[in-house]
């Protein structure tokens, strides 16, 4: 028993940091249609920025926000410069950018930052917080972290008029350029946000992985399978799909190792946990095609 | 397997000196590669993808070459080391191998770095008779100079080390009941396989057995199982990053094992300072380089002389990498191998010398700890000493052990 | 149409000569040479199966890497376990890869876009992991991977080893690029590309959907799978580490690169997929030695900008590009409406 509630507490913590991930790459989904597999390496690159900040002496916070601050801003450049001219180019050369910017920011990083592992603090105070022994301070700040991100983006959305003006953007360009919307700034800003988005995921991401240019790269899969989970168009969908995936591929090895210890006979375990978790997903797709929490999109012929 | 590593022992040694000595006055006999002015060295190494964390060897290597040719190279001859990228996949290095061997016509490799790469090579180099020297992978298969007499390794095996760990369980943890992570790879199955061997009979001792992918974000499920599954003693075989996470887990979640640790992670900057000092004190590890984070080699002529190198040939670097130590080492047991074969640069005369080193001091091995070859002996280190974390660095303690004494 | 068929066969003449000039020009058609363009016509195969699939059938996949691995462990198991001859692999993987492939094809049915680009994801992820699997090691021997021969030439042809494996991988080529262009000429193949641009409308004149998808599936697989087989054969070794979920993303790139949806565009896509590697290296050691730059210019990192620059000017791949060239450079010569004309000839893309 106190097995299953550290395994599920220690899901729910690994949860948080798919779940802050994807909404990362909903983010950017929602204001541009695309999927970005270049979010993880953008996020880590953030990361080491606030590192750096700090390693210069600024304190966990300032850089924290200056972070996320450079983030919007490499996100916009990215998005104006990069992306722009190729506005008309099919899908999956859009996609064979994206893994142009993985290779250039992962192996930069690299360069800049060397390839070894860094600690990265935490910003939460190490006592007094937590439930000792199930899950750590840490665990559950970026739990709250992650609500909170999703808050703001909630209220951004609903109640703001650059909000609308995005949602509008996005679901149907032409009108929202007759009203006088500017269509292209509108997605150069998700971009934007949805770098600022990925420095909070990476900076809470940090502690719990060990910053190096790498860790990424097994995150932003689960990110994945979480978002789409939940409904790739819908943040909070994509927040209950990253916990959702994280206790799943817990509770897999759990259920494996319960099966061995009761019967003796090895079936499934750590090796196969990421395998099974990804055929509950996709059963799970081939049952509601749009996600648990996804509307579908009818199209009209 | 092991059988032929433990009989070799000495005695060798005298007859081997005299084919060795020094051929200054030999004719000059050149293969592919070599010519009066320059030797082409051929290098794999993972730059990018998974393992690039060993991308610094590849460039500690070439920086190291270039200061030989500073130094107005080997017996008068340059150095031309071409380093390629095979991003850890044995497709590609045997790619780039081919390339290296029949297009840039390299006298040999050396240092080529990982398991399956080097697995994917190994046949044929043997076929094409050029040296594959000082392999940078602790699996045991390296040194089988009978079936692969073109092949060698250079640091202690997985295998060998597992064993000693194994025995050092057995003699100093009262009832021991163990729990092991692995890495689901080559690497991790080497310690394993060698973990049961030296456990033997008492090998139903390991009660958990837990394993991870390397893209897995965290090892926290795994540590949790081990926990649970009411082991005393925890044998860690994993890279840095999750070495890290699981000692620190384990602090985290109360439970306080006798610790076992394997070298590939035995780094205070990457290893143990991650993990948190107050979590890992006690941990056993063995050794066989000094690493340079460890302030008790702080004055140390060689890592002194070290740091005076990597100031001026690799500025900017960061130190505290036992990486650069490792490259810097195999590279000097190189330059030793080429400075001895003299102008006799044939391929044949480089295996000759590589397997002839007689108790070879080596700048950053551990004291006592020397490089020694033989026709039959193609492991070139395969001493460690065992150390236990205390503070903020490791203690040494015990002798030094090898193959023969476990 | 006549003209270009006319320049293939002088091609294909052309790539089975080559390899005699060995006397004359012993250098230049070195064993390494063809060893690489043996490497390169395995991976226009396995992009040629890939293009199939999402070029003509408009299904994306992430994943076709795995049928890769299914393909050359089911050859390196045959030949390992069994002894069976090289030659007869081929078969017998492009069988398991087609029921693979099929199998998959059933669930991915219900999915679509991004979701079927996750579920062959997961398909590439999933299959190292298999290969490990405790039950199945004694055959694929596990993380250790298995070690193969080279096959020899046959009938004491005086050839090398890597002159033979050129003319086996070469003929496997043409036989499949053959095989294709007459699938996708048939009405099989106008179905499926109905399929592709309008399935709602494929659906209504008739045309069983599900079942083209699904074969579609598994021949694309049977594709990648014989690819996989022959790799299995150049390399001589296979093992989990090679099939790792980038050799997905570069057969992606390759389809890309070279021309969604054209033929020859999976044969340019293959060289690229090979050369682009290479020169990436070549490039990163010129600015470090010869240009003398500081900077720390990965190979890696020339990888990610010669991708982005390549999409920059060729958007639709370089058999689109080309082809755009071609039409604009005869246009502005002609004048008039060809243009137009050649903008909606471009290879469908989606």
């Amino acid at each position: 028993m106190e097995q299953f509630l550290q395994q599920v507490a220690s899901g729910l913590a690994n949860g948080a940091i798919y779940a802050c991930v994807a909404l990362a790459l909903v983010m950017i989904y929602v204001s541009t249609d695309h999927i970005n597999f270049a979010q993880g390496e953008m996020a880590m690159f953030s990361t080491y920025i606030s590192w750096q900040l700090m390693s210069w002496g600024v304190s966990f916070w300032i850089a924290f926000i200056l972070a996320v601050v450079l983030s919007f801003v490499l996100g916009v450049v990215i998005e104006r410069v990069i992306l722009r001219p190729l506005h008309n180019a099919p899908v999956l050369s859009i996609v064979v950018v994206f893994i142009g910017l993985l290779a250039i920011f992962n192996s930069v990083a690299g360069a800049i930052w060397s390839y070894l592992i860094k600690e990265y603090p935490s910003p939460f105070p190490k006592s007094s917080f937590g439930i000792a022994g199930v899950i750590g301070p840490h665990q559950l700040g970026v739990v709250l972290v992650t609500l909170i991100v999703l808050g703001l983006l909630f209220a951004f959305f609903r109640y703001t008029p650059l909000g609308l003006a995005m949602r509008a953007a996005a679901q149907n360009p032409q009108m929202a350029r007759l009203v006088g919307v500017r269509v292209d700034w509108m997605l150069a800003l998700g971009w934007g946000l949805a770098a600022a988005v990925g420095a909070v995921a990476g900076i809470m991401v940090a502690h719990i992985v060990y910053l190096d240019p790498n860790m990424m790269g097994g995150i932003l899969l689960y990110a994945f399978a979480g978002a789409l989970v939940g409904g790739i168009g819908n943040p909070g969908g994509a927040v209950l799909g990253g916990f959702i995936v994280g206790v799943l591929e817990n509770m897999v090895a759990f259920a494996g190792n319960q099966i061995e210890k009761a019967s003796g006979i090895y079936i499934i375990g750590n090796g196969e946990k990421l395998t099974v978790a990804l055929i509950i997903v996709i059963f799970v797709l081939t049952v509601r095609p749009a996600g648990i929490f996804g509307r579908v999109v009818v199209k009209r012929v | 397997m092991k059988t032929n590593r433990r009989t070799f022992v000495g005695g060798l040694g005298a007859a081997t000196m005299l084919s060795g000595s020094r051929v200054a006055f030999a004719q000059k006999k050149y293969d592919d590669g070599a010519t009066d002015k320059e030797i082409k060295i051929g290098h794999t190494n993972p730059y990018s993808g998974p393992a690039s964390s060993y991308g610094v060897i590849g460039k500690c290597e070439e920086a190291y070459w270039k200061s030989v040719n500073d130094r107005g190279g080997i017996n008068g001859r340059m150095i031309k080391f071409i380093t390629l990228d095979d991003g850890y996949n044995p497709s590609k290095t045997v790619e780039m191998i081919r390339q290296l061997v029949e297009q840039d016509k390299v006298l040999c490799t050396y240092n080529t770095l990982g398991t399956p790469t080097n697995t994917a090579i190994h046949k044929y180099m043997n076929q094409k008779k050029v040296p594959m020297l000082f392999l940078a992978t602790g699996a045991s298969k390296w040194g089988k100079p009978k079936e692969f007499p073109w092949t060698m390794g250079y640091q202690p095996d997985y295998h060998t080390e597992a064993v000693i760990y194994a025995k050092h369980i057995l003699a100093n943890v009262k009832d021991p009941k163990i729990a092991v992570l692995m890495q689901n790879d080559d690497y991790g199955k080497d310690y394993w396989e060698g973990f049961k061997e030296g456990m033997g009979k008492e090998a139903g001792r390991i009660v958990k057995h837990v394993t991870y992918e390397v893209t897995d974000p965290t090892v926290d499920s795994q540590t949790i199982q081990m926990k649970d599954s009411g082991a005393n003693v925890f044998f860690n075989i994993s890279i840095p990053k999750f070495a890290a996470q699981s000692m620190r887990k384990a602090a985290e979640i109360g439970w306080k094992p006798v610790q076992y640790l394997n070298n590939v992670s035995g780094q205070v900057t990457t290893t143990m300072k991650p993990a948190g000092f107050e979590n890992v004190q006690g941990v056993i590890t063995a050794a066989w380089l000094k690493d340079p984070t460890d302030k008790q080699w702080d004055n140390d002529d060689e890592m002194k002389a070290w740091r005076v190198w990597m100031e001026k040939w690799m500025p900017g670097a960061n130190l505290g990498d036992v990486n650069y130590v490792y490259a810097y080492s195999v590279s000097y047991l190189m330059e030793q191998t080429l400075k001895k074969c003299g102008d006799d640069l044939t391929r044949e005369n480089l295996m000759k010398q590589a397997a002839n080193h007689q108790k070879l001091r080596v700048p950053g091995l551990l004291p006592g700890i020397t490089v020694s070859t033989s026709p039959t002996d193609f492991y070139p280190v395969q001493a460690v000493q065992l150390q236990r974390f205390k503070g903020e660095s490791w203690e040494l303690f015990g002798e030094i052990l090898s193959a023969e004494a476990s | 149409m006549t003209s270009s068929k006319k320049w293939l066969w002088v091609l294909i003449a052309l790539a089975f000569l080559v390899p005699l000039l060995r006397p004359v020009l012993p250098d230049i058609v070195s064993d390494y040479r063809l060893f690489l363009v043996s490497t390169m016509m395995i991976a226009a195969i396995a992009v040629l199966g890939l293009n199939l699939l999402t070029g003509f059938n408009g299904q994306i996949s992430l994943g076709h890497g795995a049928f890769y691995a299914v393909g050359a462990y089911t050859a390196a198991v045959l030949m390992d376990h069994l002894n069976m001859p090289y030659w007869a692999t081929l078969p017998a993987a492009a069988i398991v890869c087609f029921i693979v492939g099929y199998l998959f094809g059933l669930p991915a049915l219900k999915l679509e876009g991004h979701y079927l680009a996750l579920a062959t994801f997961a398909l590439a992820l999933a299959v190292p992991q298999i290969l490990k699997y405790k039950w199945l090691e004694g055959l694929t021997g596990g993380v250790q991977g298995i070690v193969l021969n080279k096959p020899e030439a046959p009938f004491g042809l005086p050839l090398t080893e890597d002159q033979w494996l050129y003319y086996y991988i070469l003929v496997v080529m043409v036989l499949l690029y053959w095989a294709a262009a007459n699938i996708l000429n048939s009405r099989s193949g106008r179905a499926m590309m109905a399929i592709r641009d309008y399935a709602i409308a494929a659906d209504t004149m008739g045309i069983d959907t599900a079942l083209y998808k699904t074969v579609t599936f598994g021949i694309s697989a049977a594709y990648t799978g014989i690819a996989g087989a022959l790799s299995a054969s150049a390399i001589a070794f296979v093992a989990p580490d090679s099939f790792n979920f980038f050799l997905s993303i570069k057969f992606l790139i390759g389809l890309v690169v070279g021309g969604i949806g054209s033929l020859i565009g999976s044969v340019v896509g293959g060289i690229f997929y090979v050369l682009v590697d290479n020169s990436a290296q070549a490039l990163s050691t010129f600015v470090k030695n010869d240009l003398g730059l500081q900077f720390d210019l990965s190979a890696y990192t020339v990888f990610g900008i010669l991708l982005i620059v390549l999409m920059y000017l060729m958007p639709m791949g370089i058999v689109g590009g080309v082809y755009y060239l071609v039409q604009n450079l005869r246009s502005s010569m002609r004048g008039g409406r060809a243009r137009q004309q050649a903008a909606e000839k471009q290879p469908a893309a989606r």
